[in-house]
């Protein structure tokens, strides 16, 4: 068979099409949970309980220290061993959202501190309870901030999704590798993976520009800059995803 | 004689070892108009912040009406919606319009629906004469725009007193007035004001009463013809205080 056709033929196969599934699955929820994680562990950092802070500190150095490969290894195979039994999926949830939180937390945290202490003042001078504050004068006001960012955390976080086919979850490049090893067509299983992915971040910047653009609009903003696609591609003119 | 709106009776507050308000007593009655003029860092702003509870005081007492403001700060919440707060940045919500800001509180703190809230951020917006501006951004807005949409979105929640730090001090000088007018009618209309302000002209007109703070410490309490005209009356602190912003 033809490469060209061979490459169509696993994009549009079940198996592959399932597995961009999984890689999309996984992305997803670990950028969701770890959006959650960052924002709590935010917050813990300016709240006034020492203890509080300090496992931040601790949490933060744990997951910012140590390989995101050996984190997914760690939740699969050694918590076992102390009676904590999970999937592979549940592990590379697990796995991929704590550390997704420690790096979101920082993007949590700009984006809160961005919002000036006297918008928090006002809003408690008007009788708002704390919470009331946060929800409806902080948050709208650092969501602007953290959109950009967190675009680019969806394209880091699809490229580490590959990581979990060393925990044999069924995902993109573990399916493109079993395949290719049947019939060591590994090009045309590759290139069908590679296809997706690209599909998928894509998908993802133009979602982002959208976003960032009514979130722009919203504002009535005149000063928003533009960003390319090749400028978003390489993350030029936006600021820089954290490197793991 | 009535009781007072509010009674600040022995007031001390310390940021640390900085004692910022040193034994302060104050009473202001409804319907007044108190201006507080003092050197920057004398703790006008501190007392005002301490009056809504913005900051805890260290010891003392402050009544509001007839119930003491406790020090701890769990029903901080409750007495704040009776006190409108002004501040010379404006901070208005950045991310609302002007109707929107005035709109929030009151739906959100008082349970008041979309539409209702609506008309009451219509008829302030008018109140302060800006009708025309109700779906614009605070970066749409001149600095006296905004700080008249702040008055607006405080009286929104129908306080009992008005509180403004400094509400004309960050604005260019042919703004001044159109603010300072807003909060001379209110005060005309009834309602209670505290206003630290440098605005002598103000002062003189408006104010039922002047105080005058240096170091923490009320100098002088005094209604304003007092104050611009009695010499031999008045603490030397607050003769020389006022020879240097008066003939400057
Ligand atoms: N949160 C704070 N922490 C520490 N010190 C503070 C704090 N707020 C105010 N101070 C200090 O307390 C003193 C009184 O401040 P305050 O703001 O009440 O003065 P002010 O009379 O309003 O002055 P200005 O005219 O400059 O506004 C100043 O020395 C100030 O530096
Ligand atoms: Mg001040």
């Amino acid at each position: 068979m033809d490469s060209p056709e061979l490459i169509l033929q696993y994009v549009f196969s079940q198996p592959f099409a399932e597995a961009a599934g999984m890689t999309l699955l996984i992305t997803i929820l670990s950028v969701l949970l770890g959006i959650v994680l960052g924002l709590i562990i935010a917050m813990m950092q300016e709240s006034r309980v020492a203890a509080l802070r300090g496992l931040v500190v601790v949490y933060l150095w744990l997951f910012r220290g140590t390989p995101v490969l050996f984190q997914i290894i760690f939740v699969f195979n050694v918590l076992p061993t102390f009676g904590i039994l999970f999937s592979g999926f549940t592990s590379a949830i697990i796995a991929l959202s704590l550390n997704e939180g420690a790096y979101m937390s920082e993007i949590m945290r700009s984006g809160l501190q961005a919002v000036g202490r006297g918008q928090r003042t006002a809003g408690r001078a008007l009788g708002m309870r704390e919470w009331q504050v946060m929800r409806y004068i902080v948050l709208p006001q650092a969501l602007r901030i953290v959109i950009p960012p967190i675009g680019n955390q969806f394209i880091g976080m699809l490229k580490l999704s590959a990581l979990v086919s060393v925990i044999a979850v069924e995902e993109l490049l573990l399916v493109a590798n079993q395949t290719a090893s049947a019939n060591f067509r590994y090009l045309e299983a590759l290139a069908a993976a590679g296809i997706y992915y690209l599909l998928f971040t894509t998908v993802f910047m133009l979602a982002q520009a959208r976003i960032e653009r009514w979130a722009g609009a919203q504002k009535r903003s005149r000063t928003t800059p533009k960003v390319s696609f090749t400028q978003r591609l390489l993350g030029v003119g936006l600021k820089q995803a954290s490197m793991r | 004689m009535t009781t007072p709106l509010i009674r600040i009776a022995n007031l001390n507050k310390s940021f640390g070892p900085l004692h910022v308000l040193r034994d302060v007593s104050l009473d202001v009655t409804a319907r007044e108009a108190v201006v507080i003029i003092g050197p920057s860092g004398s703790g006008k702003s501190t007392l005002l912040r301490c009056i809504n509870l913005l900051e805890p005081i260290d010891s003392g007492s402050i009544q509001f009406e007839t119930s003491k403001i406790s020090a701890d700060s769990r029903g901080a919440h409750l007495l704040r919606r009776q006190l409108g707060m002004v501040f010379q940045n404006f901070e208005l919500f950045l991310h609302l319009t002007a109707s929107e800001n005035i709109m929030l509180a009151p739906m959100k703190v008082l349970g008041m629906d979309r539409d209702a809230a609506r008309t009451v951020a219509e008829d302030l917006l008018a109140k302060v004469h800006i009708p025309d501006k109700a779906d614009f951004y605070a970066h749409e807005l001149s600095g006296g725009q905004q700080q008249r949409v702040a008055i607006a979105r405080a009286l929104a929640m129908r306080p009992k007193v008005m509180l403004y730090d400094e509400p004309t001090s960050a604005l260019d000088p042919e703004m001044i007035k159109e603010v300072l007018d807003v909060i001379r009618e209110l005060s005309q209309e009834g309602m209670t004001s505290l206003v630290v302000t440098h605005e002598m002209g103000f002062a003189r007109n408006v104010a039922d009463r002047i105080i005058f703070m240096d170091e923490g410490r009320i100098i002088e309490n005094a209604p304003p013809e007092t104050f611009f005209n009695g010499g031999s009356d008045l603490q030397p602190r607050t003769v020389r205080f006022l020879d240097q912003i008066l003939h400057h």
